[in-house]
């Protein structure tokens, strides 16, 4: 079961609101996407300070043997990106939806949100992928 | 435990081996003068490389060669790759002073018969694929590819049809094709297979259009499968305004069987490292040559040879050349093994490589179907590939069913590819095997099926016997270490 | 075209041998193109009956095999190809005994002049040096040179040890972080340098000095030119890098034999965010600075000098190394160091993401096979020379060729251009008459000249006062007795 607490895109990244005031949210990758990729073996992240668009692609993840795209899950500005992650990517293997969390965000709109699924909309569509 | 290479043991490094003083060649002393050397500061006062003795280079090498699988030691039935056996007599003609002692830019006058060899070789290659004209200056597969679909943009830019930025590929190609048709600054698109493993023809009908340059075709496919409506497939592209590109890396199903130029292709690559039986070398070097049809010639890479009216030979570039494509000519010391077998073989051994090749593969396919799913069910050409999905579904992949066929002493089969076939594995037995190897291999496939029934977990950790066992591919990703350091 | 080939006689039936008449019925051609019942007889016969040395398979065991199918024919198998088209002709010439391969091959290379069978001073991007026996002797062990790239690792452990190896001894010999498995030669390794360099950068412009070899300025064009890359020539003295310049390409030791003001090139370079994308020579790398030293980000290089004989062009190895922060840009092979599931030290392929099998139109270049079996040549060689061994070619090579120079100085009519310049083991000479003219009359002598610069695309990119340049190399293997022929042979020219 994916967390309650955060919201989910189609291409298994999860956007979750820290602070609703100051519209800072951490941005990851499902579990479900972790256990198709393997072993995570890098992540090419876009730098604090770009700009963000919905649904667009915003880097790469890498594993042994495969390369997928990253999607945004919402419009923004990255903050910061995971310093643990560059070191060890495993993290995102090992916790997706805590230590392994990609990007902290400034949201444009928290609006966008409610484009998104909830987790048991997210589990639902997972489970339709098996 | 550190890693055996037959009683030498191979685990330290050259670096950990070196011992100051010790020398493993001794050259001449200086015969001239000397001359001042260059200011200090242009020259370096360290030079990293190790010191070691020649009985211990011979050794550690040796030590080094006895870890690998090769086509000598083992059954090597890796697909899409033609492992056949290499003919040593090729290489020995390869090292005659007359060929490996040449220098590529000596007169014409002194390297007739190094350029009569690769005007023979020109004019044997254009004969057996059916085309105009070859250009040998080509380094390996990839790289006829990329000289290839830049012959494609010359000859669509020379006739101001720049529109055509489209290069259309079938979901089964190898990797190469896509990289090679975007370093040629096509973008490419995907070409759907059909259910027979064709290329499908209502997808090629939406794709053919005015901004399509050309399609790129492995014929046989990447399935091992003879595309049954390949004439079709380069009328409508041929209608379209577009070319057809031919990967001929599995040309070793069609040597003397068809002709790709008389299917319609207008340019081909070959593998001489496949087809031709030229040594793999552990990853190259192999050699790409590129034929083409009439309206390509122009465009051919530089330099190709020709004769001229008194019968001798010279390096000439085409009219339109794409340029140069590497320093010199080619691989030379590739293409004279190249010409060595051709010359061997003639017009009916040409004829039995393919005749052998597609036999032994189907005896394998015949001898494996009934526990091995074959997912096109049709007669194969040189290569059989099956799925593993019934045995993943037994808890066991195709990765591990590859790696257990090293402890019974086989090479794997390639694994993965083509994509469109979930736990591929691509079989090509090649026509140099003998029908006891075949059936040796057969039957350890049969005998692994049967130990993921008694002991799965026998097949999941292997291999056992090998010098290493699975390796921790992540952590290599994760923590480059390309080199040693002290 | 026809083939200029003479048919040899009809070989005799040799049962059990290398191959029977039988085979004769391909290559007379009866009617194959005729179709009909007759040419499926024909078709089969041959299959059934030709038999090689390379191919064990007997027509008894080819029938067995058929039977095995449901068939009766090999033919049977390729009927998915049209009929019109399948079984066609080749006209090739007949085939030979191993015997007749040794004799024809033979006479074909005794047509060509080794470099070792006189005096011999070409290089210009391909030397003569010496190549310790055990380079060939090793390297064509059967467990090497018939394996394949080492996709499965736990039965490739040799050959992915011996391109560590060769990674680490590459890196060091350049002063570089990372060397990745090899190239095809050095004129694409310098090209992907290029590619390299712009997608680093972000941008698409490279400016070429014009003291790079011309072939490799036409293969980097070959290359760049399809993917927009906008390539600018440059004096050497005064390469004009801006903002928009992705890398500036310098050859070290250049085209000509001379050393750079690579302080100045990385200067240049660095200056304006570009980075420094070098061709230099492995053997000066002995004697010269580093590329490292010099802040280079990109350098490559030509392996050949590397225990590598001329072969006429190839095959040869291209050199690739780098800094370790542009790791994820480079292109071809990287092989990695790691542990397998008892600890034990092993290899794999690895960062394998950058390659087209995985990233396919998206990957950093579409190499696949590149010269596996010479980057193991190169390896052996560095072995067996050493530290001592190649700093000692090196200046063998640098004494030798200033002794030619300062002999060949005196001669009437000869000058040294460049004079002011240092230079490794090539160097210009003007001559007192065309160049090709002085060749021909050395070769006359047995004696190999120099490159001809006297025309193009050489001439355009040297001094007006070059018009008659001829460019020598002098190595280790030039005695001096070969040098002071050389210099007689050319003062009788003049």
């Amino acid at each position: 079961m994916s967390p309650q607490d955060r919201k989910y895109t189609k291409e298994h990244e999860w956007v979750q609101l820290e602070d609703a005031a100051s519209r800072r949210a951490l941005v990851g990758i499902t579990h479900y996407a972790q256990d198709q990729l393997g072993d995570i073996v890098f992540f090419d992240l876009p730098k604090p300070g770009a700009a963000l668009k919905q649904l667009q692609k915003m880097g790469e993840v890498e594993s042994v043997k495969a390369v997928s795209d990253l999607f945004s899950p919402v419009t923004g500005q990255v903050v910061e990106t995971n310093p643990e992650l560059a070191a060890h990517p495993e993290l995102a293997n090992q916790d997706p939806f805590g230590a392994g969390w990609l990007l902290r965000v400034q949201i444009a709109s928290a609006a966008e949100l409610d484009k998104l699924m909830s987790a048991q909309e997210y589990d639902a569509f997972v489970g339709g992928l098996k | 435990m550190a890693i055996k290479g037959g009683n030498r043991n191979t685990a330290k490094l050259l670096m950990e081996r070196s011992v100051p003083g010790r020398m493993g060649s001794v050259l001449p002393g200086l015969d001239v003068p000397p001359h001042p050397l260059p200011a200090a500061a242009l020259l370096r006062d360290d030079l990293p490389l190790p010191e070691v003795s020649e009985p211990e280079v011979v050794q550690y090498f040796t030590g080094l060669s006895q870890l690998n699988y090769s086509i000598d030691t083992h059954f090597y039935p890796l697909g899409s790759c033609t492992m056949k056996y290499n003919p040593k007599i090729n290489d020995e003609v390869s090292f005659l002073p007359g060929f490996a002692g040449i220098h590529p830019l000596q007169p014409a006058e002194v390297s007739q018969g190094a350029l009569e060899l690769l005007y023979r070789l020109q004019e044997f290659l254009r004969e057996i694929t059916g085309m105009a004209g070859t250009s040998l200056a080509t380094l390996a597969g990839a790289h006829g590819e990329l000289a290839g679909v830049l012959m494609m943009r010359a000859y669509h830019q020379a006739r101001g049809d720049t529109a055509r930025r489209k290069m259309a590929i079938p979901d089964s190609a190898h990797g190469t094709n896509p990289a090679s048709a975007a370093m040629a600054g096509f973008e490419v698109v995907t070409l759907r297979s059909d259910a027979s493993g064709n290329v499908d023809l209502n997808a090629l009908h939406e794709l053919a259009g005015p901004d399509l340059a050309g399609v790129m075709i492995t014929l046989p496919s990447t399935l091992g499968l003879f595309d049954t409506q390949i004439v079709e497939v380069c009328r409508v592209v041929h209608q379209a305004g577009g070319l057809v590109y031919g990967d001929g890396a599995n040309m070793n199903a069609l040597v003397g069987r068809a002709k790709l130029g008389h299917l319609g292709f207008d340019v081909v690559h070959l593998n001489l490292h496949k087809t031709f039986s030229t040594p793999h070398g552990g990853g190259g070097p192999g050699a790409g040559p590129v034929c083409c049809g009439e309206t390509l010639l122009p465009y051919l890479a530089a330099p190709v040879v020709v004769q001229d009216s008194d019968g001798t030979y010279r390096l000439t570039a085409p009219e339109h050349s794409i340029g140069k494509v590497s320093g010199f000519h080619g691989n030379f010391g590739v293409l004279v093994r190249a010409y060595t077998y051709i010359r061997t073989l003639g017009e009916a051994g040409i004829r039995a490589i393919s005749g052998n090749a597609v036999l032994n593969a189907n005896y394998i396919l015949e001898k494996l179907k009934d526990i091995y799913h074959l997912p096109y069910d049709r007669r194969c050409m040189h290569e059989v590939v099956f799925s593993a999905d019934w045995h993943k579904a037994r808890g066991v992949s195709g990765l591990e069913i590859a790696k257990r066929l090293l402890d019974y002493g086989f090479y794997a089969p390639t694994m993965y590819f083509p994509l469109i076939v979930p736990e591929a594995l691509m079989i090509e037995p090649t026509e140099s095997e003998t029908r006891e190897t075949l059936d040796a291999f057969i039957q350890a496939l049969r005998d692994i099926d049967r130990e993921i029934a008694d002991n799965p977990e026998q097949v999941r950790q292997a291999p056992h016997t090998t010098p290493v066992t699975r390796l921790d591919e992540a952590r290599a990703a994760r923590q480059p270490d390309l080199r040693w350091r002290p | 075209m026809k083939l200029p080939l003479q048919k040899s006689p009809q070989p005799p039936f040799t049962k059990g041998g290398l191959r029977c008449s039988p085979i004769r019925l391909g290559l007379d051609r009866p009617p194959f193109a005729q179709g009909g019942e007759g040419r499926f007889r024909l078709v089969e016969m041959v299959d059934t009956y030709f038999q090689s040395h390379y191919i064990p398979n007997t027509p008894q065991e080819q029938a067995e095999m058929l039977a095995a199918l449901g068939l009766t024919s090999i033919d049977e198998l390729f009927q998915d190809i049209p009929a019109q088209f399948r079984n066609p002709s080749l006209d090739l010439p007949p085939p030979m005994s191993e015997l007749e391969i040794q004799q024809e091959l033979g006479r074909m290379a005794a047509r060509n002049r080794p470099l070792g069978s006189g005096p011999s001073f070409l290089g210009a991007g391909s030397y003569h040096h010496f190549i310790p026996a055990i380079v060939k002797a090793l390297m064509t062990r059967g467990e090497f040179i018939t394996a394949y790239t080492p996709y499965q690792p736990e039965a490739s452990q040799g050959t992915l040890q011996v391109i560590y190896e060769f990674q680490t001894l590459i890196s060091n010999l350049y002063g570089m972080e990372v060397a990745n498995a090899g190239m095809y030669d050095g004129a694409t390794s310098l090209a992907e340098g290029v590619l390299m360099a712009c997608r680093v950068t972000r941008r698409s412009q490279a400016v070429v000095s014009d003291t790079v070899s011309p072939a490799y300025l036409n293969v980097i064009r070959t290359y760049c030119q399809p993917q927009g890359i906008e390539i600018v020539g440059a004096r050497h003295w005064d390469p004009q890098v801006t903002g928009q310049t992705a890398c500036l390409v310098v050859q070290y030791p250049n085209f000509y034999g001379y050393i750079e003001d690579m302080p100045a090139m990385a200067a240049a370079a660095h200056g304006q965010g570009a980075l420094l994308v070098l061709s230099a020579d492995p053997t000066a790398m002995a004697l010269f600075q580093s590329p490292g030293h010099y802040g280079a980000d990109i350098v490559t290089g030509e392996g050949q000098p590397l225990g590598i004989p001329t072969s006429f062009g190839g095959p040869y190895l291209g050199l690739f190394t780098a800094k370790q922060e542009y790791i994820r840009q480079m292109p071809s092979r990287l092989v990695g160091r790691t542990v397998d599931r008892l600890g034990r030290t092993g290899y794999v392929l690895t960062l394998q993401t950058r390659e087209q099998h995985i990233r396919r139109e998206r990957a950093t270049s579409n190499i696949c096979t590149n010269e596996a079996l010479f980057a193991l040549a190169a390896t052996i060689y560095l072995a067996a020379l050493g530290k001592q061994g190649l700093r000692q070619v090196a200046e063998l090579c640098y004494h030798k060729a200033h002794y030619a120079a300062s002999r060949i100085a005196q001669l009437p009519g000869y000058s040294l251009p460049f004079q002011r310049g240092d230079f490794f083991q090539e160097f210009v000479v003007q001559c007192p008459a065309p160049p090709a003219e002085i060749n021909r009359r050395l070769l006359e002598r047995n004696i190999l000249g120099g490159l001809d610069l006297s025309g193009p695309p050489y001439r355009p990119l040297l001094p007006p006062a070059v018009d008659r340049g001829m460019l020598l190399c002098v190595t280790e293997m030039n005695s001096r007795a070969d040098i002071d022929a050389l210099v007689e042979g050319l003062g009788r020219v003049a």
